[in-house]
C-alpha cells in the first residue's frame, strides 16, 4: 500500500524517525489537519475536564457577555452560558451524530449494495431503483421528511440523516461488488469448488470493505455538515442541547450586537469541517480504489 | 500579405548551375535540449534543401519527434534548455523566438501534421471550421471563399463527397479519412516546411503507404519541403531524398537515402537495416528495462552501451560528425 | 436516438413514481390522526367518522394512492390547517419561485465567477495564484453555507451596511430591490459551487490542454488565448455540467438553509414550519416538488449530452 503514495518522500531518510519526517514534510496540510481533528475528539472526549463550565450552567451576573480575559474566555449567550464550554460539548455531539449517521448509512449501503451485486437480476434492479429514488431527495430534505415523522432530537437526528446517506453508500459497495465479482480470483475460486457464501466472505467483503471505509471517512464531514444544517433550520437537536447549529441559529438573532455567540461555534464549525474535509481527501488520495487497482 | 509570405508553388525554375547553390530552407546547427539532469537533444544538425524530403529516423525516444516539436516551437516550455541554432531561410535563430514571433511562423510557414489524427483533431468542432479556421484566421478569407477553398482541399487530398465532410465531426470519419484532412489543414495556407511527426503509425498498413504518398506528391506540387518523422528505416528511404539517423538525442549518420541504405556505416543503422530487410533483432539487442534513459548525460556516445562494435573509447569521447563516402558519420569504429 | 430518449424519460418517470409513493406513505406513517388534526376543537365521533369517509380513508391503500395522486398531477395538494389556504398556491406559486430564483442567481454567479477562474488556474498550473486559488476552493467546498451567511450579514449587513439582511423582494416586481436583497443570498448559497466549478475546470482543462488536438490547433496557427478558451473549454463542457446535474441536490439543500438564514419565504422555510407544525401535507409537498426537480434537471442533462459532445451523437 506504502508504494501508492503520490508523492513519494525523498529517499534520504534512512531512520524511521526520518521517513516519518520526510512523510510529514510531503504532507503538511494533512498532517496540520488530523492534528486538529484530534484535538476535536480530545476535547469531544474529556469535554467535562477540558470545558470550564458545565454546558448548560446559567452565569446570572453575565448575559451575552463578549470574550474577554476572565471568567467566559468567549463570552457568554443570551442564557448566560459559557460559550467556550457550549462549544467544547458541542464537538461531543457533532462528532457523536456525524459517526453514527455514517455508520447507519454505511450499514444500510453495505446491506443494500451486497444484495444488489451478489444477488443480481430483478432484485439488483428493484434495489437500485430504490436507491435512485433515494438519490433524488438531496439529503437535508430527506432528513427534513423522516424528521416530520420521527420527531426532533439527537437520536432522530442519527437516524434521519444516516438513512439518507444509504443511497450513494448502496451505489459504491455494488459497483465494488460487480467489479471484484468480475475479478480472476474470484472465478478461478469457483471453479476450485468454493462456496458462493465463502467465495463472499472471503473475497468479497473483504474488498468491499476497504473502499467503503474510505468513503465513510470522507463522508463523516458531511454528515456533520447536514445534522448542524437541520438544527440551525430548527427541527434538528433541540434546546438546550450544546449543539452548533441549533447555538449559531440562535446566535444569528443577535448578529448585530452580539456577533459572537454565532460566531464562535460557527467557527468551531467550519474548522473541524476543513480539517476533516483535508484529511478525507488525503485518505483518498492514498486509498482510492481507482488508484489501487494499478497499484 | 500573409499570401506573400508563401512561396508561388510552380514559380520555381530550376536555376542553371552557373548561379550559387540556393541556401538551404532550414538550417539546424548543434541544438541542444536538456531538462534538468536529462539530455534530450544532443549537438544536432542538419539541413534541408527547398523542395527536398528529409526523414528522422531511430527508435522511440531518439528526440525525433521533439526535434519536429521544436521547429514549430510546440516544446512544453518553449525556450527552456534549448541552445543551438535553427533557422528557417530568412528568419532569424528560431531557438530564440518568442511565442509572438511563432505565431507569424506557425501555419504559415510551418505546419504539421501529427501522429494520431484522431486525437490530434478536436471531437467537438466539425472538420470544416477547423479546415477553415487557418483558411479565415491566417489568409483572411471570407466564410464563403473559406468554404470552397476548404472543399477544393478535400478534394486536393483525395476525400469524396467534400462538402458534406465539411460538417461531419471527426469521430464520423475512418483514421485513413482523419489523416487526409489533417493533411489538408496542414497544407491550407501553403506552407513552406511541412513536419510530418509518424503520420502513418495509426493507420491500417493497407492505407499508410496511400497517406505517405498523398504527403509527398502536395508538398512537391507546393513545392514545399518536408520533414517525416519515422523508426521504419525502410519507409524513409523511399519516401526521403535524405536520412538522418538518430539515438539518444545524437545524430548517429546522415546522409542521401541511397547512399545510406545501400552501405550504412554506422553499427546502428546497419542494425536498423538489419531489422528492417530481416525482422532479425539479434544484431540490437533491446534495451534492458529500467536502464538508465537514453537522455542521461554521458560523454561518449550514446549508442555504445548496446553497440557490437563498441571500443573503450566509445564510451569516453563522444565521436565527432565527419563526413565520410558521401555521408555525415559520428563512430569511432564504422562497421565495414 | 429515440430509444434512448425513451429509455431516459422511463427511468425519471419510475423514480418518480418511487418517490410519489414514499411521500404518499409519508402521511400514512405519520405519528397522530390527520383527521382529528384538521377537526381541532370542532371534534367529535360523527364528525371524524364523516370527514374520515369524506377524505377517501376508509378505502382501500391503493385506491387512496391513486386518488392522492391524481389529485397531486391536477395541482389539488390539500388545504394547510394552519392557513386554511390550498397547499398548490402557498407551495408552487408562492414559495418554488422563491427558492428558485435564489437557485438560479447563485448557480448563475457560480458559473461565471467559477469557469473564468478555473481556466486561470489551469493555465497558471504550479504557481502562487494556483496554489491560492486551490487554497480558496478547498475552503469553499467545506465551509458551512449557514455559518457563511450569518458572517456576511455581519460583515456586510451590520458593519459595512451595504445590504439588507433579511427578507425576500421578487425581482419580477422590484428589479432593483430584488438584486440588492438576492445578493447576499446568492453570494452565500455560490460559494460551495464556485469552488466545485473552479476545482472540476481546472482538472478538466489540464487534462484536455495535454491532449493533441490542443497542440495541433497551436501548430495551425491558434493563438494559446484561442486554444484554451474556445478547444479546451468546449471540452469541458461535459464533464461540468455532468457534476453541475448531480450536484442540484446540494444546491436546493444549501438554498433551503440560507432561506433560513436570510428569513426567505422559499420552500425551506416552508418545510421548517410544516416540521414544526405537524403539517404533513405540506412536508409531502416539499418532498415532491424537490425531487422532481431533482429528477427532471437530470433528465435534461442526460438529453443534452448529444449537444454538449459530438461523439454521443447518433451517426
Amino acid at each position: 500500500m506504502a508504494d501508492v503514495a503520490l508523492s513519494s518522500p525523498p529517499r534520504a531518510a534512512h531512520s524511521r524517525g526520518a521517513m516519518a519526517w520526510a512523510y510529514v514534510r510531503g504532507h503538511v496540510w494533512f498532517v496540520i489537519a488530523a492534528v486538529v481533528v484530534g484535538a476535536y475528539v480530545f476535547a469531544a472526549a474529556f469535554a467535562p475536564f477540558v470545558a470550564p463550565f458545565a454546558p448548560t450552567e446559567q452565569d446570572m451576573m453575565s448575559f451575552m457577555a463578549p470574550p474577554a480575559w476572565g471568567a467566559h474566555l468567549l463570552g457568554t449567550d443570551s442564557f448566560g452560558q459559557d460559550l467556550l464550554s457550549r462549544t467544547i460539548y458541542g464537538a461531543r455531539y457533532a462528532l457523536l451524530i456525524g459517526l453514527g449517521a455514517v455508520a447507519i448509512g454505511a450499514g444500510g449501503g453495505l446491506v443494500i449494495g451486497l444484495a444488489a451485486g451478489l444477488i443480481g437480476g430483478r432484485v439488483e434492479w428493484a434495489l437500485m431503483r430504490l436507491v435512485d429514488s433515494l438519490l433524488a431527495l438531496p439529503s437535508l430534505i430527506m432528513a427534513i421528511a423522516f424528521i416530520s415523522i420521527l420527531g426532533q432530537g439527537v437520536d432522530k437526528v442519527v437516524l434521519a440523516v444516516g438513512v439518507a446517506l444509504i443511497g450513494p453508500f448502496s451505489r459504491t459497495v455494488r459497483g465494488d461488488v460487480l467489479q471484484v465479482k468480475a475479478q480472476p480470483f474470484v472465478e478461478a475460486a469457483r471453479l476450485m469448488g468454493v462456496g458462493t457464501l465463502a467465495i463472499v466472505w472471503r473475497h468479497i467483503i473483504p474488498n468491499v470493505i476497504f473502499p467503503l471505509a474510505v468513503q465513510a471517512t470522507i463522508r463523516v464531514s458531511y454528515a456533520i455538515l447536514v445534522s448542524s444544517g437541520l438544527s440551525f433550520i430548527g427541527i434538528g437537536v433541540t434546546p438546550p442541547t450544546p449543539d452548533w447549529g441549533l447555538m449559531i441559529a440562535e446566535g444569528r438573532s443577535f448578529v448585530s450586537f452580539a456577533p459572537w455567540i454565532a460566531g464562535v461555534p460557527g467557527a468551531a464549525l467550519a474548522v473541524l469541517l476543513i480539517a476533516l474535509s483535508v484529511v478525507g481527501d488525503g485518505v483518498r488520495e492514498q486509498f482510492d480504489p481507482k488508484l489501487r487497482k494499478e497499484g | 500579405m500573409a499570401l506573400a509570405l508563401a512561396r508561388p508553388a510552380s514559380a520555381q525554375p530550376e536555376t542553371p548551375s552557373a548561379a550559387p547553390a540556393p541556401a538551404p530552407l532550414l538550417t539546424v546547427a548543434r541544438l541542444s535540449l536538456s531538462r534538468g539532469e536529462k539530455l534530450i537533444l544532443d549537438e544536432v544538425s542538419f539541413t534541408l534543401k527547398r523542395g527536398a524530403t528529409l526523414g528522422l529516423v531511430g527508435e522511440s525516444g531518439a528526440g525525433k519527434s521533439t526535434i519536429a516539436l521544436a521547429l514549430i516551437g510546440l516544446l512544453q516550455k518553449p525556450q527552456v534548455g534549448l541552445e543551438g541554432s535553427m533557422a528557417l531561410d530568412g528568419s532569424a535563430n528560431l531557438v530564440d523566438a518568442t511565442e509572438k514571433d511563432w505565431l507569424k511562423l506557425r501555419g504559415r510557414r510551418v505546419s504539421m501534421i501529427f501522429q494520431d489524427a484522431s486525437s490530434a483533431l478536436n471531437p467537438c468542432f466539425t472538420v470544416g471550421s477547423q479546415l477553415m479556421s487557418p483558411l479565415r484566421r491566417l489568409l483572411g478569407m471570407g466564410p464563403k471563399d473559406a468554404r470552397s477553398r476548404a472543399i477544393e482541399l478535400l478534394e486536393s487530398v483525395g476525400l469524396n463527397d467534400a462538402s458534406s465532410r465539411l460538417d461531419a465531426y471527426p469521430h464520423q470519419l475512418s483514421g485513413g479519412m482523419q489523416q487526409r484532412v489533417m493533411i489538408a489543414i496542414a497544407l491550407a495556407t501553403n506552407p513552406e516546411l511541412l513536419l510530418a511527426d509518424e503520420p502513418t503509425s495509426a493507420l491500417d498498413v493497407t492505407i499508410q503507404a496511400q497517406i505517405v504518398r498523398l504527403i509527398l506528391d502536395e508538398t512537391q506540387k507546393r513545392g514545399a519541403s518536408c520533414i517525416f518523422v519515422l523508426h521504419d528505416l525502410a519507409l524513409a528511404s523511399q519516401a526521403c531524398d535524405e536520412i538522418v539517423v538518430l539515438y539518444g538525442g545524437q545524430v548517429m549518420e546522415a546522409g542521401p537515402s541511397d547512399v545510406l541504405l545501400a552501405e550504412p556505416l554506422h553499427p546502428y543503422t546497419l542494425g536498423l537495416k538489419a531489422c528492417v530487410l530481416e525482422l532479425d533483432t539479434e544484431e540490437l539487442t533491446p534495451l534492458p528495462s529500467g536502464a538508465p534513459s537514453f537522455a542521461s548525460r554521458t560523454p561518449g556516445c550514446r549508442f555504445a552501451p548496446r553497440c557490437g562494435n563498441a571500443l573503450p573509447k566509445c564510451v569516453d569521447e563522444k565521436p565527432p560528425l565527419e563526413t565520410v563516402r558521401g555521408r555525415k558519420l559520428a563512430c569511432w569504429n564504422p562497421a565495414a | 436516438m429515440a430509444w434512448f430518449v425513451s429509455k431516459k424519460i422511463l427511468q425519471t418517470l419510475l423514480v418518480l413514481l418511487i418517490v410519489s409513493i414514499a411521500s404518499f406513505s409519508l402521511l400514512k406513517f405519520a405519528p397522530g390522526d390527520p383527521v382529528q388534526l384538521m377537526l381541532g376543537s370542532e371534534y367529535s365521533a360523527e364528525a371524524h367518522a364523516s370527514l374520515v369517509k369524506q377524505l377517501g380513508l376508509d378505502r382501500p391503500i391503493a385506491e387512496q394512492y391513486v386518488r392522492w395522486l391524481a389529485g397531486f398531477l391536477s395541482g389539488d395538494w390539500g388545504t394547510s390547517f394552519v392557513s386554511k389556504a390550498p397547499i398548490f398556491r402557498y407551495a408552487f406559486l408562492e414559495a418554488l419561485p422563491v427558492t428558485l430564483t435564489l437557485a438560479a442567481s447563485a448557480l448563475g454567479l457560480a458559473i461565471v465567477i467559477g469557469v473564468p477562474l478555473g481556466v486561470l488556474s489551469a493555465t497558471r498550473k504550479d504557481t502562487g495564484w494556483d496554489a491560492a486559488v486551490a487554497t480558496l476552493t478547498l475552503t469553499g467546498t467545506s465551509f458551512p453555507s449557514f455559518y457563511l451567511g450569518i458572517l456576511l450579514i455581519w460583515l456586510f449587513g451590520v458593519q459595512l451596511g451595504w445590504f439588507p439582511t433579511l427578507g425576500f423582494v421578487a425581482p419580477w416586481d422590484d428589479l432593483w430591490g430584488g438584486i440588492v436583497h438576492m445578493t447576499l443570498p446568492a453570494i452565500t448559497l455560490s460559494t460551495y459551487f464556485l469552488a466545485m466549478i473552479v476545482r472540476l475546470t481546472r482538472a478538466n482543462l489540464i487534462e484536455q490542454l495535454e491532449q493533441p488536438y490542443v497542440a495541433a490547433a497551436r501548430a495551425r496557427g491558434e493563438p494559446r488565448w484561442r486554444v484554451v478558451w474556445v478547444h479546451g473549454l468546449r471540452n469541458v463542457m461535459l464533464p461540468l455540467v455532468t457534476i453541475l446535474g448531480l450536484q442540484l441536490g446540494a444546491l436546493l439543500q444549501g438554498a433551503v438553509l440560507t432561506e433560513t438564514v436570510f428569513s426567505l419565504p422559499g420552500v425551506g422555510q416552508m418545510m421548517t414550519s410544516a416540521v414544526l407544525n405537524r403539517e404533513y401535507g405540506v412536508v409531502q409537498a416539499g418532498v415532491m416538488m424537490t425531487a422532481c426537480l431533482f429528477v427532471l434537471t437530470n433528465l435534461l442533462v442526460d438529453l443534452a449530452y448529444p449537444f454538449l459532445d459530438p461523439r454521443l451523437r447518433p451517426r
